[in-house]
């Protein structure tokens, strides 16, 4: 599915991922932990094409073509999603147009035939039901005002509408209660599939005691500097960071 | 002295109705006093009348023929008056008019009409407010009187349609609107000024007064719609009585330059005005708005919103004037102007201006001027919106807001589409805004 091979980038010619190495197979969960400031949202905004993100050597593949020479929203038709840690707010536009600009533009560039405004209005509720958000939320600005757990859930409702092959999710369960936590990891759950694998950045284990994940990854300085499975996230939870070696 | 309306002014003098001439003399007084702003005047610091440095002439009278074309319109259930290139055209209108509503041409206005009217023209217009008021009145011969009697609430919209067809060369157009709102009476107005076809250059001078009796409410909407060569000077000045309500709605596509002074003078106490307007100039045109609220009385309130976006080499100006006078208390006026350029030679000069004499108000103000924001850009085009339509989505979005509060539904919907078409012709960028 994914495959980055010494990854290199930088921000502002300052580098941030220095010889990443990492490979995801379909179906597949992987879960990334790491320090603050190590670089977890970097990777995922460099495999998205952020401007300002600058790959300096290396190379990344999604399903077997080359992700870095795409633009944003090829990669997107490819199949890669992107769950901010920080969604960003668009006044102005709604949520359900937004959807349905997103939508219409990845099925048809996936040659399937566009949803009538009735079907997609129907998928629509259902997605919002799945994560818990009242339909009125489709109306909004794209997560104009809304909290910060419901703004982590209008990016899994997007996810799951748009039925991605690669999702990245980005610290999906910081700032979430309990019940939406749960909500989250059904969400995530239901869509596992053998053609569809995530990438879980996290800080918490909890968030794997509800959606085990095959492999555990350190992101530190910039590298993963290790990994292994799920008992890798316990031991973390209970150790820290520090006792890795790497650690900035 | 100004001699480019020379022949205007002879024309005009040949053929109004006599008991327009007085007005029309006094006017043209006035206007032989009057030097044309130029840029070292303040309120005109960023907008050249160079447009205006050549001879204009009155447009022969053309009652019926000149086929309108496919001249963007909103059709609208309510009485029609169309005139083109400043001449009435019966052919053109639809003149059934909804109970208790009056509406009437000063060329075919009654001795009791036009005593009326002559009384009450330039009633609404503070002394010194307008500069292109008295050559308005110097050139008057027909507008349009719409009388709303006391108690009557008028609930279809009255459109008046001011048109040029761009048929001839450097033409002056004058336009000329009085309203009178009775006491607790209400009615919808909607201007549109077009243009049918953009060849020829005209030079469009556009007065609308608006008295709004106490308890009385009017929606305005102004939609500035020319393009081309067109040059555009208008003024809307509303008075207002206690407790009566103005929402205003004003548009203004670009063309070679437009002008337009909003001056809302509230008189009695409780009055409330809430303006809502957008500017779009592109290429090289421009679009000046000049608002002034002025709060003259005690608890009286004013909303203004609006937003620009400046595209190409464009340019737009934004002035924004609130005066609260010393006994105006208990005033609340907000001000709200938003801005974005779509380029870097694009150019917006906002400027809020408050003078308050009164300490027990609130008021509020803000202006802001930005571009697309290249990580909503960016966010849009992670979820697979290419680029192009999700640079339509953004700008279409920044005025969204003013026109999904638009309340006339016939109206929103004849505007969405101009305006999504504004930004993309093609329909595959605008298919989800609309
Ligand atoms: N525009 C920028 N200019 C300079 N440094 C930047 C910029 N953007 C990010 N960085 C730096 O890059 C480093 C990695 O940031 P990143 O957001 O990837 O960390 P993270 O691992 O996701 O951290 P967290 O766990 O706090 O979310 C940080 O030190 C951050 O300050
Ligand atoms: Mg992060």
């Amino acid at each position: 599915m994914l495959k980055i091979d010494n990854l290199h980038a930088s921000v502002e010619n300052k580098a941030i991922l220095k010889g990443l190495d990492l490979a995801v197979g379909a179906g597949e969960v992987h879960a990334i932990m790491g320090p603050n400031g190590s670089g977890k949202s970097t990777l995922g905004h460099v495999l998205a094409g952020r401007p300002g993100y600058t790959v300096t050597a290396g190379s990344a593949q999604l399903l077997g073509q080359d992700l870095l020479t795409l633009d944003t929203e090829e990669r997107a038709h490819l199949g890669l999603f992107l769950a901010y840690q920080y969604p960003v707010e668009i006044p102005g536009v709604s949520n359900m147009e937004f959807l349905k600009a997103s939508v219409d533009a990845v099925r048809e560039h996936r040659n399937e035939p566009a949803l009538d405004s009735v079907s997609f209005m129907k998928q629509a509720r259902e997605a919002c039901k799945a994560v818990n958000l009242d339909q009125a939320f489709l109306k909004r600005g794209v997560n104009e005002g809304f909290s910060g757990g419901e703004k982590k859930r209008n990016e899994l409702m997007q996810m799951m509408l748009l039925a991605p092959k690669l999702c990245i999710m980005d610290e999906t369960d910081s700032g979430l209660d309990i019940d939406a936590l749960q909500v989250v990891a059904d969400g995530i759950n239901a869509m596992r599939s053998p053609d569809r694998s995530f990438i879980l950045v996290t800080h918490y284990q909890r968030l794997l005691n509800f959606i085990k994940p095959d492999r555990v990854h350190v992101l530190s300085g910039g590298r993963i500097v290790k990994s292994g499975d799920h008992s890798l996230a316990l031991e973390l939870e209970e150790r820290g960071y520090a006792w890795l070696e790497d650690v900035a | 002295m100004n001699d480019f309306m020379q022949q205007a002014l002879a024309a005009a003098a040949r053929s109004a109705p006599p008991w327009l001439e007085p007005l029309q003399a006094r006017g043209r007084e006035a206007w032989s006093k009057t030097s044309l702003p130029t840029r070292k005047t303040e309120a005109w610091k960023y907008t050249s009348l160079q447009a205006l440095q050549k001879t204009f002439s009155a447009a022969p009278t053309q009652s019926a023929g000149s086929p309108l074309g496919d001249v963007p319109l909103p059709e609208l259930s309510g009485p029609t008056l169309v005139f083109t290139d400043g001449h009435y055209r019966a052919d053109l209108s639809t003149t059934e008019l909804p109970a208790g509503l009056r509406l009437v041409r000063f060329a075919d206005a009654t001795s009791d009409q036009a005593e009326r009217i002559a009384a009450a023209l330039g009633s609404a217009i503070l002394p010194g407010r307008h500069v292109f008021a008295p050559l308005n009145d110097a050139t008057l011969t027909d507008g349009v009187f719409m009388d709303v009697p006391a108690n009557t609430r008028i609930e279809t919209p009255v459109h008046i349609a001011w048109l040029t067809t761009g048929q001839h060369e450097s033409i002056s157009v004058t336009q000329r609107l009085l309203v009178c709102l009775g006491e607790n009476s209400g009615a919808t107005l909607v201007e549109s000024f077009a243009n049918t076809a953009t060849g020829g250059t005209a030079f469009t001078n556009g007065l609308t007064e608006l008295l709004i009796g106490r308890g009385a409410q009017l929606n305005h909407y102004r939609l500035h719609l020319e393009q081309g060569d067109v040059v555009h000077i208008g003024g809307v000045h509303a008075r207002q009585e206690a407790d009566s309500v103005l929402n205003g709605f004003h548009l203004a596509l670009g063309s070679a330059l437009k002008r337009i002074d909003l001056v809302v003078n509230q008189q009695g106490p409780g009055a409330h005005c809430a303006v809502d307007g957008l500017y779009l100039p592109r290429g090289t045109e421009t679009v000046d708005y000049h608002t002034c609220i002025e709060h003259a009385v005690p608890h009286c309130t004013s909303r203004e919103r609006f937003r620009g976006i400046i595209a190409d080499e464009a340019s737009a100006v934004f002035n924004g004037r609130i005066h609260i006078h010393p006994q105006a208390q208990k005033t609340r006026a907000e001000l709200s102007n938003k801005n974005l350029l779509t380029s870097n030679k694009a150019e917006i000069n906002t400027k809020p201006e408050l003078e308050i004499y009164a300490d027990d108000v609130q008021c509020a103000h803000g202006a802001t001027v930005a571009q697309l924001d290249p990580l909503t850009l960016h966010y849009l085009r992670t979820r697979g919106v290419p680029r192009d339509e999700a640079e339509v989505m953004l700008s279409y979005g920044f005025i969204n807001e003013l026109v999904e509060a638009v309340e006339q539904a016939e109206l929103q919907a004849f505007l969405k589409p101009l305006l999504a078409h504004r930004f993309a012709r093609d329909s595959r960028l605008t298919r989800h805004i609309l």
